[in-house]
């Protein structure tokens, strides 16, 4: 095993890169892990046909600029090795990294809820569908229908537009009074205000869900619930985005508390674990503003800068007021949990269908019974949505918590330096 | 003991605690002998679940071997029936000699399983080679248990238990005490029955504390979907020799590739830890030495991992009888890392002592009394 590291983050989006320039100019030595090919998070995503915002770029270029700064990209955590030790991969090789303290800005990722037809080639997440045209994949000419709720579905159509898409529908489950309510409040949040304007377009609808995805062997079209209307729309790809859940996952595994789908931190953004801190996304949901000035406070305290990080409190709390509001606009019908019939696939991996989980009684007693989450994802899909579901508390993760080579969790057996 | 007709309770002719492989074969098979069976499970993780599903015929002892031949003659005869989603292989068992004393011990297990008229051959190293390329090269040889086999235990176990369903009724419940040939549930509701037997593995204890059982920790990992490679089930006959010598925490050689594909990949052993999570120095060091044999599944991914527990007798066999101090009290339990195998014959021995008809086997060595009192209604 190589030498601990003073400070590890894990997970380079905005929480991530803001943590590592706090903690940066004490100069002790700073390890950034994230499983992305290139920093920025699910948000300011690098690829070719992504445009980053200056923030996104200028916070790159300064991670550079740190020589006790060691970014680690396309590198993920397999495992915990031991107390304080990790066991990471990336493409050549897997290691096993000791540290200090630890930062998790691990994120958050797509809700995706089963409906019929939804496992149908064309049919993504909404921040998916953002990930595939930044990445390359043309979507000129295409007609796209974006449902789901909230903000990322207008994100997620800008970029679709900006790329020569043709945004035939955006469907936002969230009624009127809600969205309007949300809108007419933005003037607090000036920069946000953007949003509301796409809110005028002709192509959003309130009230609107989909119920099912039709083709044959790819998606053709999109059955819609507008308010009382039933619509078929043609199209070429669906992409839905229902909510965000924060990941979690790593953070359990270490033995941090979660509650209500979040990592939970005190003001100083540290867990009730000694030397562990947690920010962004991970701790709730609440957009990139949130994340980078959590971020930001927690590199500032686990290099004992509390003072500072007292300074960002009130900013934190400006954009946690705007986070909550969001989160209440845009709550999630009961009526999205029903819309898988009985043959729907709610486990991918494994095949299982919606019918034969119904009649379990726990996340436990499904698997056993149906290996629903005994695939390659290890339930991060379908247990997330079989929480929403039913409410089944997910498993606490196993290693390996990704797939990973056989040789690199071999290194498992490496006593502690 | 109790004649066919006597066995008239209240919920069933028995109840069985346990529907895992242990419980779903003996509910099949007290079922086909005409008796009403009510099967009671909490469905929490137990070995079923855990296990390989390796079909293996051991020989620690001659009774082990006769339980272990007859057991997997009767997967065997069962196989045609079987659900595909049972996975059913007879694939048999490869083990593999590293050097000359293990391979003086498959010159022991062959003369052994031959004179009990088990089929199986002695293979060279060349001939190893060629039978399973996978393997590292430079192996002394192997000896091929033919009859072995492996099958998807917990799918196994829900088609024993549905088979039957007009004798066989299953019940999710839990119980909590246990008295004699009456059981309590966890809603305090006590049930009875002409015969109840404990089928629930290691958690027997908890509802007899004098049945002698110890939990063996054990890990096991699987990997991602790849094409079919390995044919037999590998074992290292240090799993006889050495590494699974002693009571200290070991690892030894263990794979399979199930018919999707993917390798199952064991085994590792810890006494005096019941702990669930899974011990990450434990794993690492079991998938280094299944690195040693096979250097390809480096590169492979590994998805999930888990750990179980083997539910042994001091003696290492099962007992298998009436418990001798709480008559109408019957126990099948502690069969270790073999449950799955001699179910079947399990099944067999419980009921012909249950009906009072000729047991197949000798049932010394299975008897609960060699370990529990004295019989108090000899």
């Amino acid at each position: 095993m190589t030498r601990p590291v003073d400070l590890l983050i894990i997970g380079a989006g905005p929480a991530g890169m803001a943590a590592a320039l706090a903690a940066a100019p004490s100069g002790i030595s700073i390890v950034v892990l994230d499983d992305n090919p290139l920093p920025g998070g699910q948000i300011w995503r690098d690829g070719p046909n992504a445009q980053l915002p200056t923030v996104a770029t200028e916070m790159r270029a300064q991670l550079q600029r740190y020589s006790n700064i060691h970014l680690h990209s396309g590198t993920k955590v397999v495992a915990i090795a031991g107390p304080k030790r990790l066991l990471l991969e990336d493409a050549e090789r897997g290691w096993v990294l000791g540290y200090e303290k630890l930062i998790l800005c691990t994120g958050a990722r797509e809700l995706l809820l089963p409906f019929p037809g939804w496992t149908l080639p064309g049919v993504t997440g909404a921040g998916g569908l953002q990930a595939l045209i930044k990445s390359g994949v043309p979507v000129s000419g295409e007609r796209i229908v974006i449902a789901g709720s909230g903000p990322l579905l207008l994100a997620s159509a800008a970029t679709a537009k900006k790329n020569g898409a043709e945004v035939v529908r955006i469907a936002e489950q969230a009624g009127r009074r809600a969205v309007s309510g949300f809108a007419l409040g933005l003037w607090r949040w000036p920069n946000k205000a953007f949003q509301a304007v796409t809110l005028a377009s002709g192509a959003y609808r309130l009230s609107a869900h989909v119920i099912e995805a039709l083709g044959s062997d790819r998606l053709e079209a999109v059955r819609m619930q507008t308010g009382s209307r039933v619509e078929e729309i043609a199209c070429d790809r669906l992409a839905c985005g229902f909510s965000l859940v924060p990941n979690t996952e790593l953070g359990s595994a270490l033995g941090c508390e979660v509650r209500d789908r979040a990592i939970v931190v005190d003001e100083w953004q540290t867990t009730g674990l000694t030397d562990h801190y947690a920010a962004g996304e991970c701790t709730g949901f609440g957009g990139s503003e949130l994340a980078l000035v959590e971020g930001k406070i927690a590199g500032l305290v686990a290099v004992g800068r509390q003072e500072e990080a007292r300074a960002h409190w009130p900013e934190r709390q400006r954009w946690q007021r705007f986070a909550d509001r969001l989160n209440q606009a845009f709550t999630l019908d009961p009526a999205l949990k029903t819309l898988a019939t009985a043959d729907t696939l709610v486990c991918r991996c494994e095949d299982v269908p919606y019918a034969e989980l119904a009649d379990h009684a726990s996340w436990n007693s499904a698997k056993l019974n149906t290996r629903c989450g005994m695939g390659a994802c290890q339930g991060r899909i379908c247990a997330t949505a079989a929480h929403t579901l039913f409410g089944w508390e997910p498993p606490r993760l196993r290693p390996p918590f990704s797939p990973a080579r056989i040789a690199t969790l071999a290194c498992l057996d490496e006593p502690a330096a | 003991m109790i004649q066919g007709t006597d066995i008239r309770g209240q919920a069933a002719d028995v109840i069985i605690i346990g529907g895992g492989i242990i419980g779903a074969a003996c509910a099949d098979e007290l079922a086909s002998q005409g008796l009403q069976v009510c099967v009671l499970d909490c469905q929490r993780p137990a070995a079923t679940a855990a296990g390989m599903g390796h079909l293996v015929v051991l020989d620690h002892s001659p009774a082990e071997l006769a339980l272990g031949e007859y057991s997997v003659r009767l997967w065997r005869e069962l196989a045609p029936q079987m659900p595909e989603n049972c996975a059913m292989r007879n694939n048999g068992t490869l083990w593999l000699a590293c050097n000359e004393e293990e391979m003086a011990e498959a010159e022991r297990k062959h003369a052994a399983l031959s004179e009990f008229g088990l089929a199986c051959e002695l293979m060279s190293g060349a001939a190893l080679a060629k039978a399973e390329p996978s393997l590292r090269p430079g192996l002394f040889g192997a000896l091929r248990v033919t009859g072995d086999g492996i099958l998807y235990a917990p799918n196994a176990a829900r088609w024993l238990l549905q088979r039957q369903p007009e004798r066989v009724r299953q019940q999710h419940a839990e119980v909590v005490e246990v008295q004699g040939n009456r059981v309590r549930l966890a809603d305090g509701q006590w049930l009875q029955a002409g015969a109840v037997v404990l089928a629930n593995g290691i958690h027997a204890r908890d509802l007899c504390p004098d049945v002698p059982l110890h939990a063996k920790k054990g890990h096991l990992l699987i990997t991602d979907r790849y094409p079919i490679q390995i044919t037999h089930t590998l074992v290292e006959l240090g799993y006889v020799t050495s590494a699974h010598k002693g009571n200290g925490p070991s690892v030894a050689f263990n794979v399979q590739q199930r018919p999707t594909g993917q390798l199952f990949i064991g085994s590792s052993r810890q006494f005096d830890n019941e702990d669930p999570t899974i011990d990450a120095a434990m794993l690492g060091r079991m998938l280094r030495r299944a690195m040693d044999f096979l250097p390809d599944l480096g590169q492979m991914n590994g998805i999930r991992s888990w750990t179980g527990f083997r539910s042994a007798s001091p003696d290492g066999q099962p007992l298998i009888g009436e418990h001798p101090e709480q008559p109408g009290l019957w126990l099948a339990v502690g069969h270790e890392g073999l449950g799955v195998t001699t179910a079947t014959g399990t099944a067999k021995l419980l009921a012909a002592q249950l009906l009072h008809t000729p047991p197949p086997l000798d049932l010394d060595a299975f008897l609960p009394q060699r370990f529990i009192g004295a019989p108090a209604h000899a």
